[in-house]
């Protein structure tokens, strides 16, 4: 009686168990990796509605972070979106499947330059579907900051704006303002120049408010902070929630990006990936998507659809002159990856 | 005969404790002690020495110890007026001091957050009356304020529990043999209610000790704390054998706390007999 | 008194340091501006928005799933965990319960680091190791509610009832139960709240796209607070202070019941 009843109760517990795992590699599905508030819920609902595919979306707020989670091998993502450097870094590490383009039929609606553009990590334009790109720089208060001060990353170890600069929570966003600063290049792994510039954000780090990602826009729009080094997107979208708001990209240059979707070697459901990236190729979607995160779209049939006045948006639409001046971001050797997270956490525990 | 075969009960959960508690401890020692190749080595546990991993680690200590303590002052006179109430909303009263307990851990967080920004409630009030405003968010007294808010509750409660035990008649009878209110005090109350107190430092001091939430949240990522450090290279550095590392000597901080406390809580229940 | 008028003070200054961030945020989810200091008017859409949020009604659903499921499995296994474990002897007891000590004096973090560990070596994370974490930390509050329950029981009426014929089972339901119960309810109700309230252990095992409130809260706040926010605080505190009323007063009416009997 015992025994039976025991027996029970352990196959109910492996029932139970089962029934609510595993299961979903058969299932008609699509996990997707995205930076934070980069794609418009509604867009995956859209998706989910026309294609019945059930779409996984998970979320990451870092390069470093998205690379972490696929690498640890315990989701088998289906298409990811990341920036330029770590696309390059995961095709050299033989991490990344190459997309049949062919079979997305909305991809004429692309600029094909965008595609030349990429050849700087995807050299024969194999693997990356660019999604969005832009500049970094210092999205500023007008009431709380000298506008010509902005013109330089001086601004951002300025003593007049002590407690109210907000700084990317990100190794490679944060360096590269230091490295410009002192007039390096961004992708440098020349260790004294590379202690230089962690030499001087130890030195900002009294008159930093905080170190953030994606709250940084929040912050400014509810003008809690004076300036802040952002992606040109939030800066966009911030200045249209918030009149006091402008952008900058100083002077000394800074890094234009661009990201783009890729198929990592995990993915089960190649399928719908393509489908996914063809859908996000259509103008309709890519509205969505532009309205929700506000960053240059390289999807050339919808600028042509704005308001002369939205495509002169220069915070938005980088100007060439600008992105003339900046550097993409390069992937680097595993050590000095290892070099700049070590600077980088020294920095963040001083005092 | 029953007996034998009724031990069979726990079978499943014996399965369970060597997959699910057993193991993953051995896999989190396993990685803490190898380096990313497999081999052996000591180097991740004694990671903890280097600047950075020394300087979280006490800034934790600190933060924690910081927060116990303002937990136990405020909540020990609280327990003790909540104790002598003894009208018929006690209870409810009581309860009412536990409720914030049961909201979610995480809106508690936000609350502070949008409380404290610089634009933020407290100081738009401070303004209006002109007091300068305070600017501790993102920094280590934000974090303190909100671990106070997060654990009181868990402090409270024991020690309420604790002095709620104490009969009424051992405190009569005390008085009776001419027992001054502080003798009370000292005699009576406070060995009987150590338990209480003990129990609530262990509450308060173990989250405080671990969180990496509240500092992530409300440090705008100037505040590091063990915690933190551990998140990182879990999550951003792709360490895994680092994290395990100091994950085994934050396990080893807290153990030892513990049987630091649970030691006093002894010698408390001893003093408690005379 | 003056000691009496000290007492309320001070009563009232924690009551206010507890609920006015509560107040603050209740009164925001009324507030018809996204700004958190000016008042705009008085407005529903907040709550209309967050009604039509799939991903947090998602989460609330994967919450009350988990919770539910998790507070349930672990009850019955706890539960005859520690009819197994009353049965030992000596020596054994200590070791299985040195071993349920394990999950409770763990941090959250190591735990929750642990069985990632574990889950990425040897599987996927998805629902299901989330819900196996929460069962494993759900499992010793049971355990340690119904033990010393079982401790109080008479040996000697269940094994009169075995010798006058009575099968185990049935010596079980009519003698052992009705002793324990109360411990299984409070055991069952201290994993339901452990579960409702985990962050850091379903921080780290969960799948993609699986969020718990606690995790979908703390992704929502690393970009920026949205009202809605605000909304879901001001329910999950009314939710709270319903059903804990309803228990408190339940198990209160219980309890006078009781006296009245005797």
């Amino acid at each position: 009686m015992k025994r039976k009843f025991l027996l029970a109760v352990g196959l109910f517990a492996a029932l139970a168990l089962s029934g609510c795992g595993g299961g979903s590699d058969s299932e008609n599905t699509l996990t997707v990796l995205n930076y934070g508030k980069y794609l418009d819920p509604a867009a995956i609902q859209m998706f989910e509605e026309e294609t019945g595919i059930k779409v996984e979306y998970e979320e990451y707020i870092t390069p470093e972070n998205m690379y972490t989670k696929y690498k640890a091998g315990s989701i088998d993502y289906d298409l990811i979106c990341t920036s330029d450097y770590m696309i390059e870094k995961l095709i050299k590490e033989g991490e990344v499947l190459e997309t049949d383009f062919k079979q997305l039929s909305n991809i004429e609606n692309l600029d094909p330059s965008y595609f030349t553009f990429s050849q700087a990590f995807d050299p024969e334009n194999k693997y990356a579907m660019p999604y969005f790109f832009g500049t970094v720089g210092i999205l500023y208060n007008k009431n709380m900051v000298d506008a010509a001060d902005m013109e330089s990353w001086d601004c951002l170890w300025n003593e007049k704006y002590s407690g109210q600069i907000i700084m990317a929570d990100s190794v490679r966003d944060s360096f590269m303002a230091a490295l410009k600063y002192k007039g390096y290049s961004l992708n440098t792994t020349d260790e004294s120049q590379l202690l230089e510039a962690q030499e001087i954000l130890i030195n900002q780090k009294p008159l930093v408010y905080s170190y953030l990602v994606d709250e940084a826009q929040d912050e400014m729009i509810a003008e809690n902070a004076a300036l802040a080094l952002v992606y040109s997107g939030e800066a966009g979208y911030a200045i249209e929630q918030n009149e006091n708001l402008a952008y900058s990209v100083p002077k000394e240059g800074s890094n234009m990006w661009i990201d783009s979707w890729f198929i990592p070697k995990t993915c089960k459901h190649k399928e719908n990936a393509e489908k996914f990236m063809d859908f996000l190729c259509r103008t309709d979607v890519t509205s969505l998507n532009f309205e929700y995160v506000y960053y240059a779209t390289p999807n050339k049939a919808f600028v042509d659809s704005l308001e002369p006045e939205v495509q002169n948006n220069t915070t938005v639409f980088p100007p060439t002159e600008i992105l003339e001046n900046c550097e993409i971001l390069k992937s680097l050797e595993d050590s000095a990856t290892a070099k700049y997270n070590e600077l980088w956490k020294e920095l963040k525990s001083t005092d | 005969m029953g007996k034998f075969k009724r031990q069979f009960l726990a079978g499943p959960y014996l399965v369970w404790i060597i997959g699910f508690i057993l193991l993953p401890v051995l896999m989190i020692l396993y990685y803490a002690l190898t380096n990313s190749g497999g081999n052996f080595t000591l180097a991740n546990v004694l990671a903890i020495g280097a600047p950075i991993h020394r300087k979280a680690l006490f800034l934790s200590l600190k933060l924690a110890f910081l927060c116990t303590a303002i937990c136990l002052v405020l909540s020990y006179p609280l327990a003790m007026v909540l104790n002598n109430l003894r009208n018929k909303y006690q209870n409810l009263i009581v309860f009412i001091f536990i409720l914030p307990m049961w909201m979610n851990f995480m809106l508690r967080i936000l609350a502070w957050k949008m409380l404290l920004s610089n634009n933020g409630v407290i100081n738009t009030v401070l303004g209006f009356f002109g007091i300068p405003s305070l600017d501790i968010l993102n920094t280590p007294t934000a974090v303190v304020f909100c671990m106070v808010y997060d654990f009181l509750p868990f402090m409270i409660l024991p020690i309420y529990n604790s002095m709620a035990r104490i009969g009424r008649d051992v405190i009569e009878a005390a008085k009776d043999l001419g027992a001054g209110n502080p003798a009370v005090f000292f005699k009576i109350i406070l060995p009987l209610t150590l338990s209480g107190v003990v129990s609530g430092i262990i509450m308060v001091f173990v989250p405080a000790l671990t969180s990496f939430a509240i500092s992530d949240l409300l440090g705008g990522g100037k505040v590091l704390l063990i915690g933190n450090v551990i998140e990182q290279a879990f999550m951003q550095e792709y360490n895994w054998n680092l994290g395990s590392g100091l994950s085994i000597v934050l396990m080893i901080f807290v153990i030892a706390s513990m049987a630091l406390m649970s030691a006093h809580d002894k010698e408390g229940g001893g003093a408690g007999v005379w | 008194m003056v000691r009496k008028t000290a007492e309320r003070i001070y009563l009232g200054v924690i009551f206010l340091f507890l609920y006015l961030p509560i107040l603050v945020l209740i009164v925001l989810s009324f507030n018809d501006s996204k700004s958190r200091v000016v008042w705009g008017g008085f407005t529903l859409k907040w709550y209309q928005r967050l009604f039509q949020s799939s991903v947090i009604l998602e989460a609330f659903s994967t919450t009350i799933f988990i919770t539910l499921a998790s507070a349930l499995l672990a009850t019955v296994l706890g539960t005859l965990a520690a009819l197994g474990i009353h049965a030992m002897k000596a020596k054994k007891q200590a070791v299985m319960l040195g071993a349920t000590n394990i999950p409770l004096l763990n941090a959250d973090i190591v735990t929750g680091l642990s069985m990632m560990l574990l889950f990425v070596r040897f599987t996927k994370l998805g629902m299901s190791t989330v819900l196996i974490a929460h069962i494993t930390f759900n499992i010793p509050y049971v355990i340690l509610n119904v033990l010393p329950r079982l401790r109080q029981c008479s040996q000697n009426a269940y094994e009169a009832a075995l010798d006058l014929g009575a099968t185990p089972f049935y010596a079980f339901y009519k003698i052992l139960w009705p002793q324990i119960r109360p411990g299984v309810f409070s055991g069952a109700l201290m994993a339901m709240t452990m579960s409702l309230d985990d962050f850091s252990v379903t921080y780290f095992t969960k799948g993609a796209g699986i969020n718990t409130l606690s995790t979908m809260i703390y992704t929502e706040m690393r970009k920026g607070i949205i009202p809605e926010m605000y909304a879901l605080s001001t329910i999950l505190f009314f939710l709270a202070l319903v059903l804990l009323l309803i228990m408190n007063f339940g198990s209160a009416r219980k309890e006078k019941l009781a006296k009245e009997q005797i």
